[in-house]
């Protein structure tokens, strides 16, 4: 009996492809995820319960969460004025800039992190024009709230950009027509349209910061109880062969992702209702 | 269009953008905050490289250890990447050319490892492999060794890196449909013969996108690499980790210098994004 009705297809290859893809799926993804829930399975509740809520871990996701809701917030407001720029006017150089967006992406982490250091040292590019002005950035929280808007800029710019480009500028000139003024215009047609993106883009953007390790840990300071991230506790852990201690800390970041990851989903269906 | 009153020039202008000074306050605005964020990071990695000269640069990049991290890091992508185009074109045919049940849970799967933080992407793998781990006492006895030795380092880049291609071709082969291997395949064609000549040629730009992000990021990763190295000096340190060991030694100019050729890679890796992305817009308009 076939599991899966043919649908008169007449294209081969489905149950090797198919087969192919969960096997891969299992070995790579799959398997090695549920080890760490297999171990941290392997805790008795008061043990995790203690690791996952010690001082110094809670301190970490006070800083890591509290950071990436900052840069969420920055990336949000500045992502959306970029796409908007970007698709709406015309200047030279435009579509280098659309390129340059990207970056974040294609650079390495490490890179980003020691350049991002460097540059807001104290004797560094901008660190030295803030340091009379009694703002410290790097090895300060601040510094890692700055790494975190850099890493998560493209989320928000990818997925405004593709929104505003999708709007029907009919609607505007409807409203402007039936008489709206053009902030009336951008604030009850443009940007309810925009709305479902705009947060998707900032949840992607906190998702990736709260994960982030490489470009924050040059510039963070690294401080417990002050400016330690916790993906910087669980390696801390680690090496000193707190097995379980990571595995713990591990455990409620992948549950974290997973929340992060279903929200993320009801927003772009939410958001595709609104295109299509 | 239907005859309607036409709508002033002026007027229409107006409802689709802001005025001038408005626009350009924005464009200046959106344009110094990349600038200040986007550019000046990758200005201040080669003027940090070259700050003491080329000779210096060029010493510092014919280090042994430099060297053999060039190595580790290009044997790593050697073997992940092309694991992970193979997975990616089988996903998304099997994904893209059929309907079953649970296909979005199978894409919500292969999307997983980019909403898991790359330290807990080592981490499993020291929990499997590690000396703690399920396979630790056994893989010790046959003196096999996984974690902190390049078998982890590809495994955890593969991980990391393992959504890449699939993401990019499933919707592109959504949107080109199935009309033409259904053409082909009533004509004669094996399936083999269907994938090779009518698929390929159509999926072409799609995969060198995906591939050009799987390298960077198979190159450049860090976090998870970093968990399973061990960081043993010319054995196990990925250009990436030896950037972080030259800086953590104080050897800003060196560390500034192989960082730069990641810098390299990164600009590359833009370029050719950019002109898949161009080419794939192009043929999905001229369907």
């Amino acid at each position: 009996m076939r599991l899966f009705k043919k649908h008169n297809n007449v294209l081969p290859g489905f149950g090797p492809t198919l087969g192919i893809t969960l096997f891969y799926l299992s070995i790579i993804v799959l398997i090695p995820l549920s080890a760490l829930v297999f171990n941290a399975a392997g805790m008795t509740w008061e043990e995790f319960l203690s690791a996952v809520t010690a001082p110094r871990v809670l301190a970490s996701y006070k800083v890591t969460f509290g950071a990436a809701m900052i840069a969420a917030m920055i990336n949000s407001f500045f992502g959306v004025l970029v796409a908007w720029v970007l698709v709406r006017y015309r200047f030279p150089g435009r579509r280098l800039v659309d390129a340059l967006v990207d970056l974040p992406f294609a650079l390495p982490t490490a890179v980003a992190g020691i350049t991002l250091a460097t540059i807001y040292s104290p004797n560094g590019w901008v660190g030295s024009y803030l340091e009379p002005l009694g703002i410290k950035v790097a090895f300060t929280p601040l510094g890692i709230v700055l790494a975190m808007t850099f890493i998560g800029l493209p989320f928000v710019v990818r997925t405004v950009q593709p929104v505003i480009e999708e709007i029907d500028v009919e609607l505007e000139e409807a409203a402007v027509c039936l008489g709206a003024s053009r902030r009336q215009t951008l604030q009850r047609v443009v940007f309810p349209l925009l709305l479902p993106s705009i947060l998707t883009g900032f949840a992607l953007s906190f998702a990736r910061a709260v994960g982030e390790y490489g470009s924050i840990i040059f510039i963070a300071g690294n401080m417990p109880m002050v400016s330690e991230i916790t993906p910087l506790l669980i390696i801390t852990k680690l090496e000193q062969f707190d097995y379980r201690g990571a595995t713990a800390i591990a455990c409620v970041m992948l549950l974290t992702s997973f929340l992060m990851l279903m929200v993320i989903n009801l927003l772009q269906k939410w958001s595709r209702r609104f295109t299509e | 269009m239907p005859a309607s009153l036409p709508i002033p020039k002026k007027e229409k202008e107006r409802a689709q953008s802001e005025p001038d000074a408005v626009r350009w306050l924005l464009i200046t605005v959106a344009l110094v905050f990349l600038a200040l964020f986007l550019l000046l990071p990758l200005a201040a990695v080669f003027s940090q490289a070259f700050e003491k000269g080329l000779s210096v640069y060029l010493n510092a990049l014919k280090e042994p250890d430099t060297l053999s991290s060039i190595k580790l890091t290009l044997v790593t992508a050697a073997v992940a990447v092309p694991l992970n185009l193979f997975f990616g074109v089988t996903a998304a045919w099997a994904i893209a050319k059929f309907t079953f049940p649970g296909k979005n849970l199978l894409i919500t799967l292969i999307d997983l490892p980019f909403s898991v933080s790359p330290v807990i992407s080592g981490l499993i793998y020291v929990l499997i492999f590690g000396l703690q781990g399920w396979t630790g006492p056994w893989l010790q006895d046959h003196d096999i060794k996984i974690v902190f030795a390049v078998p982890g380092i590809i495994l955890a880049t593969i991980f990391v890196t393992f959504p890449f291609v699939a993401r990019e071709l499933i919707p592109l082969m959504e949107a080109q449909g199935k009309e033409e291997e259904e053409a082909a395949m009533v004509l004669g064609a094996t399936g083999l013969q269907t994938f090779f000549r009518v698929t390929l040629p159509n999926i072409r730009w799609g995969i060198i996108y995906g591939v050009i992000l799987c390298n960077a990021r198979a190159m450049g990763e860090f976090g998870a690499v970093s968990v399973v190295s061990g960081h043993i000096r010319g054995m196990t340190n990925t250009v990436p980790l030896h950037v972080e060991i030259l800086y953590n030694e104080y050897n800003y100019t060196a560390a500034f210098a192989v960082a730069s050729l990641l810098a390299f890679l990164a600009l590359i890796t833009l370029g050719v994004k950019t002109l898949a992305e161009w080419k794939v817009q192009l043929q999905l308009e001229n369907k």
